[in-house]
């Protein structure tokens, strides 16, 4: 089982949804696709689901071209942000519902459900409309009744976004498990980089409309293809600074000054982008060879066991995740730390020339 | 100031309240009842004068005002309900309401479907000039109806007037629906269709028990229309599918108006609608909520 995108296009009018994409999903793979909102994620699974057709390109099912074929004809599952169930049925009929329509005797369809509804926690809500249930039970019924059915590919589309902290994290916990089990490919679509990094499998990072990275999700976080990749993957956002390499030293227009023996000397001299992520920044200089920025603190958020640091540094903003809960006062300077081992050095369009060393030694 | 009240002054206030607070629900009825009172009473007032008229002989209507009958009578309606030129106008307007409001239904589905799922050329032009049907008076239809029926032999026919009376109903079923659909997410449509439904098979299990209250509404407007509506209802008909209100209207004979039976005839005519009605009442109150009836 393969589902593979074959130069798909999307333009639906005047605005191109999705730029040519080339992907395959291996069976058994736990793919996620990681973008900001509007970033095509959505256009993406509904092109893999048949719901839309894309302007130009192939959609191919084991090999197979199914661009044309009808949605019901695919055999797919998929779930909304949204709840959606049918409301007028009960919450047994409508995980069954699938199943019916494939034309499974009643037995075996009794079995599956109360399996499926063992897994999703919802024996005691069977006989009740999903209208009277909590949120997370409705979404946990539209997960049923996309499983149930076996499909060889199950497309779930934010399907937490909608729900509390808490019923978030116990089905987040669950996903996995159930796609173990499955064996079928899995898309799941989450503006979160840390929901992608606990589901593991594959990621592919969007941004308006392309895929900039696919490969490994840890992969794609230590050693991101480009500046675009790297920004959507981390949060909050990647910090960013403009570098010029003159011989042996990385200047910036600010002042500060990296011997390239530490940063990347085997690059020739140019204008250079370090991005580094929050949580690398430190208060305290980490070891010798730490870098010091004086910055303005702007404002400190806390989170319980961390303190956010939004910072100024000579007019570009930068974010810090510091450990601990921390009283600092705003509008003061803050000078901040970074292990150099930490940079990622992107060329000027955004290419990534040289990768974290921390991050290539991992 | 102390904050400890002493008793005495606690039992004091108490009866310094309680006293007049029992006084006035002894003798001031409350101002909202006496208005509603007053309104039902208005409203109610011509129904009940209609009643009181359909229980009285024509002698007594027409010779002594009073305000109950004296000489209370069932001959009225027993005069409707074994004539068969009387039962039949209730009979003939069931079967042409029934009718029309089955053709604007299956009609209206689909359309309004389309209206609230697909963007097309001139989509909205399209829902707009369905409710510019709605803006003619019928007796502007009155003339070609009757000139077009009659040249096809449909003159005279229960069929007839359900035709007509599509001319109306289906703009306001479909305006009705649509905003009931709008409602439903297209999302549960989708996933109906990757569970592997047909449309025709989700149309009809899935999608029109969401929208049962609408169906509810719009029948109930379409048949109240249709039930009403008397002029064109009349200008199609002569004998066979001739309606109530076109019987009703027809009572004038050589000994003069026969008040009591048009009286009677009157009070069967609210009963179908009364009907109808108490059947779809909470659906009404959802239409209404919904903001499209």
């Amino acid at each position: 089982m393969t589902l593979t995108l074959d130069q798909v296009t999307l333009k639906p009018g005047a605005r191109t949804h999705i730029h040519e994409t080339s992907l395959t999903l291996e069976k058994g793979t736990m793919n996620v696709l990681l973008g900001p909102t509007l970033a095509g994620k959505t256009s993406l699974m509904r092109l893999m689901a048949g719901l839309d057709r894309p302007t130009a390109g192939r959609v191919l099912w084991n090999g197979e071209d199914v661009t044309g074929m009808r949605v019901q004809d695919r055999g797919i599952a998929m779930v909304y942000q949204q709840f959606i169930n049918y409301p007028s049925m009960t919450v047994y009929d409508n995980i069954a519902s699938p199943m019916r329509l494939m034309g499974l005797d009643a037995g075996e369809i009794d079995t599956r459900v109360r399996e499926t509804a063992g897994l999703m926690k919802l024996t005691p809500m069977l006989d009740r409309k999903p209208l009277e249930l909590s949120g997370g039970q409705q979404q946990r019924c539209a997960l049923a009744r996309a499983l149930v059915k076996n499909a060889g590919l199950v497309l779930l589309d934010e399907p937490l976004a909608n729900l509390d902290y808490k019923l978030r994290e116990e089905l987040r916990a669950e996903i996995p498990r159930i796609f173990e089990a499955s064996g079928s490919i899995f898309v799941y679509a989450t503006t979160e980089p840390e929901e992608a990094l606990l589901l593991g499998g594959n990621c592919a990072t969007l941004w308006e409309g392309r895929v900039t990275q696919f490969g490994p999700t840890a992969e794609v976080y230590r050693k991101p293809a480009d500046a675009t990749t790297a920004r959507v993957f981390s949060d909050p956002p990647m910090n960013f600074l403009r570098l010029e390499k003159r011989g042996d030293t990385f200047r910036s227009a600010e002042g500060d000054n990296i011997p390239a023996t530490v940063l990347g000397g085997g690059l020739g001299d140019g204008t250079y982008l370090a991005g580094f992520r929050p949580n690398h920044l430190t208060l305290e200089a980490a070891g010798p060879a730490a870098i010091r920025f004086d910055t303005t603190l702007v404002v400190t958020e806390i989170t319980g066991s961390e303190t956010f640091v939004h910072l100024d540094h000579a007019g570009e903003r930068w974010v810090g995740l510091i450990h601990g809960v921390r009283k600092l006062e705003p509008g003061g300077t803050l000078p901040v730390h970074l292990d150099p081992a930490r940079i990622y050095l992107f060329a000027e369009d955004g290419r990534l020339v040289a990768g974290a060393p921390y991050a290539e030694a991992a | 100031m102390s904050d400890t009240i002493p008793e005495t002054v606690l039992s004091s206030r108490d009866m310094t309240i309680e006293t007049p607070r029992r006084a006035a629900r002894r003798f001031r009825p409350s101002g909202s009842a006496v208005v509603m009172g007053l309104y039902l009473l208005f409203l109610m007032l011509p129904i009940y004068w209609l009643l009181n008229m359909s229980l009285k002989t024509n002698s007594e209507i027409l010779g002594t005002f009073s305000l109950w009958p004296r000489n209370l009578t069932l001959a009225n309606y027993e005069k409707i309900l074994t004539d068969a030129s009387w039962y039949m106008g209730y009979v003939n307007s069931l079967i042409y309401v029934v009718m029309n409001t089955a053709i604007s239904l299956a009609v209206a589905l689909p359309a309004a479907y389309a209206f609230s799922r697909y963007s097309f050329v001139g989509d909205k032009h399209l829902f707009f000039w369905l409710l510019t049907n709605r803006m003619a008076p019928p007796a502007v239809f009155a003339l070609p109806f009757f000139q077009l029926y009659s040249s096809i032999g449909l003159f005279d026919t229960h069929i007839a007037v359900a035709l007509a009376h599509c001319l109306f109903n289906v703009p306001l079923a479909v305006w009705i629906l649509e905003g009931f659909m709008r409602g439903v997410p297209r999302e549960i449509d989708e996933t109906a269709y990757i569970d592997g439904y047909s449309f025709p098979r989700f149309f009809i299990r899935i999608f029109m028990p969401l929208i049962a209250s609408g169906i509810g509404v719009a029948a109930f407007f379409c048949f109240m229309f249709s039930w009403v509506e008397l002029l064109l209802s009349r200008t199609l008909t002569s004998v066979d599918a001739k309606p109530i209100a076109a019987t009703m209207t027809r009572t004038v004979g050589a000994a003069g108006v026969d008040w009591g039976v048009l009286a009677a005839a009157g009070m069967l005519t609210i009963v179908p609608g009364a009907l109808v009605i108490w059947f779809v009442r909470n659906y009404i109150a959802k239409g209404f909520a919904l903001g499209r009836v």
